[in-house]
């Protein structure tokens, strides 16, 4: 065949699809940026506190409202907490609420998002309940279900690991919504394509016709609503921590720290822009490996 | 291209040459139509309405009509890649037209199709061995180094080199592409393939290049084809009978050399006369028939004969009374009250 090209590629190249993917992604500066970024993040709210060792709830009243300095390296509150380790403790909380958050409310907009277009029996009942969940007022409902079950769960699996849940489990089933949305659509187009009619001539079975031939053509959307979703669940957790109805008020979160240090922005501005800028950058940079990522996983942007 | 209707097997003239491998008796597929807020059927296109033919062992069915008569509808009915309205179907004497479930998927492994578009037939995210392979792991044929082995062969088999197996469909060209997709059909070694314009994505050099593989596979392998086609001169190279469709209805069916040498019905006359013929003189004395207007809606055909709206020779009767489907010669039928009068 004149057609053949490539006669020296060896016959079975061992490429793995994520050896692929990875080669990919290290060239994608942005997205090596973000995951070092991310990384740092990670390991100094996992890490610092063994090399920071002042208590984050410490009152240390001579030293309140305490500039920049050795023993105080991002200045204290106006309570005298130091602030580096209120960060270092709240990011714990806040990236655990985040991820866990985002991957719930990811896993039910992908579902609800694939059955509905894939499956026309239902997609009117899918997706008229998310149209209810959109028109639902979040917060009137927030409100509800936290003072309904806030004590039930304290009492049952500890004050922390108890609001841990309800808080991820709220933001969760309040944010799937535009990802459901914006999956079927995907959806319908792809399923109309003539490669899924093709995987159904071979006698392919639906589920595996989903897996393999619409889930990932739908990646894209996918991951990026998953980017957003973290950055939307750190942000949600903070106005509920603000309404007080997050976690208490001595249990610091990145947004708790935000919004407490927003009344004290005259006197010590930087109690809003650590926690501020630590948001900011966990947000980017998981945008910018959610880019990296989408990008890699497609062999067409891929490149050989 | 060949120049004259160069055949790979002998034409096949006579209904008993070999055993009918797939009988279409009266098929019918309608489309509803959904208005308003209650989504009420508020009518059907007739995409294919009552379609009879038969197809046997070995041999290429060539099924031509322009866009929208329901060609490749019928080819997908078949194929059961849509439920039948209506009629039988029947695979070596068996109805298929209800099977289901785990039954349809085995009857899957002797039936296969090759796409129209081979860029929309194969998964961008998935490489080459993996859509070939597919049909392989889906029915628990090969696993492990067996499918390897099975997809290099199937690679080879369509004239591709078995290194293309790690790579992914977007760094193809169109031909190499279609291959692949024929590739993908042949993995279950099935009897009877529909082809749905397989080269109307393609250039003309490639066209007869993916023809050409069509019939070597059919030779070697003893394949049957349903060629789906608007492309004359190409049904004509590859086709042993072929069926003429206008508007869900098959009007003329016949061994393809009788059926360029003299067609009966005034549908079929037309479509031959607006191909254009390679030889210049003959070009040039050609003479064309010019349809009159629009093919109509399939969601409201017009009685008795379909073709009466448009049809040179129509008579009151056309549009009173539907034709026969009358077997004028052994093998030659056609619907069409004045066919062979005149």
């Amino acid at each position: 065949m004149a057609e053949q090209t490539y006669q020296d590629a060896p016959l079975h190249e061992h490429r793995s699809l994520w050896m692929d993917v990875w080669l990919a992604f290290r060239n994608h500066k942005g997205a090596l940026v973000g995951v070092g970024v991310f990384a740092f993040i990670v390991l100094a709210v996992l890490l610092g506190p063994f090399l920071h060792g002042i208590d984050p709830q410490y009152l240390d009243i001579q030293a309140r409202n305490a500039p920049v300095s050795w023993s105080h390296p991002l200045g204290t509150d106006n309570l005298g907490r130091d602030m580096l380790a209120q960060m270092l403790a709240g990011g714990r909380i806040s990236l655990a609420v985040g991820f866990t958050a985002m991957l719930l409310s990811l896993v039910l907009g992908t579902g609800v998002g694939v059955l509905a277009g894939y499956f026309k029996r239902l997609d009117g009942l899918l997706m008229r309940s998310t149209d209810l969940f959109l028109a639902l007022p979040l917060l009137p409902l927030l409100l509800v279900i936290i003072m309904l079950f806030r004590d039930t769960l304290r009492a049952a699996l500890g004050p922390e690991t108890g609001i841990f849940l309800l808080i991820v489990f709220v933001i969760g089933i309040t944010s799937w919504m535009q990802t459901a949305r914006i999956v079927r659509g995907e959806v319908l187009a792809i399923k109309e394509r003539e490669f899924v009619t093709a995987a159904r001539s071979i006698g392919t079975r639906e589920r595996r016709i989903v897996a393999r031939h619409v889930l990932p053509n739908v990646m894209s959307p996918i991951m990026v609503s998953a980017t957003l979703g973290i950055a939307n669940a750190i942000i949600t957790e903070s106005a509920l921590s603000f309404l007080g109805l997050g976690f208490p008020p001595d249990f610091p979160t990145w947004g708790r720290l935000l919004f407490d240090g927003a009344n004290f922005i005259s006197i010590t501005p930087a109690r809003v822009i650590w926690p501020g800028l630590a948001i900011s950058l966990t947000v980017l940079s998981v945008n910018y490996i959610g880019d990296g990522l989408r990008d890699a996983l497609d062999p067409r942007l891929r490149g050989t | 291209m060949p120049t004259e209707p160069a055949m790979a097997n002998a034409p096949v003239h006579s209904d008993s040459a070999t055993p009918v491998l797939l009988e279409v008796e009266n098929l019918a597929k309608h489309f509803p139509i959904m208005r308003g807020v209650f989504r009420r059927q508020v009518g059907s296109v007739r995409a294919v309405d009552g379609v009879d033919f038969q197809i046997h062992e070995r041999e290429t069915l060539g099924l031509v009509g322009e866009s929208g008569c329901g060609k490749s509808t019928a080819g997908r009915v078949i194929l059961r890649l849509y439920d039948p309205t209506a009629g039988r179907i029947a695979f070596r004497g068996e109805d298929i037209g209800g099977v289901r479930g785990e039954s349809l998927r085995r009857l899957r492994q002797s039936m296969q199709m090759v796409f129209q578009d081979p860029q929309d037939s194969l998964n961008p995210r998935m490489t080459v061995g993996s859509i070939v392979g597919e049909p392989l792991v889906e029915h628990g044929v090969a696993k492990g180094t067996a499918l390897d082995e099975r997809v290099d062969e199937l690679l080879n088999a369509v004239g591709l080199s078995a290194r293309f197996a790690n790579r992914y469909p977007h760094e193809f060209s169109g031909g190499q592409r279609q291959r692949i997709g024929i590739a993908r059909a042949l993995a279950l070694e099935p009897e009877f393939i529909v082809c749905d314009e397989p080269i109307a994505a393609l250039d003309v050099s490639i066209q007869a290049q993916v023809v050409n593989l069509l019939q070597d596979l059919q030779e070697r392998l003893g394949l049957t084809y349903l060629f789906i086609s608007h492309d004359l001169a190409m049904v004509r190279h590859i086709a042993d009978r072929v069926a003429v469709m206008y508007l869900g209805k098959i009007v003329e069916l016949a061994p393809s050399d009788e059926l360029y040498r003299e067609p009966l019905h005034p549908y079929t006359r037309a479509l031959m006369s607006a191909a254009p013929v390679h030889d210049p003189e003959l070009e040039a004395a050609r003479e064309r028939i010019i349809l009159t207007g629009d093919v109509p809606s399939p969601a409201d055909p017009p009685p008795g004969c379909r073709f009466s709206t448009r049809c040179p020779m129509a008579t009151p009767e056309c549009s009173a009374r539907e034709p026969e489907w009358r077997e004028l010669r052994p093998g030659h039928r056609v619907a069409c009250h004045y066919a062979g009068d005149a």
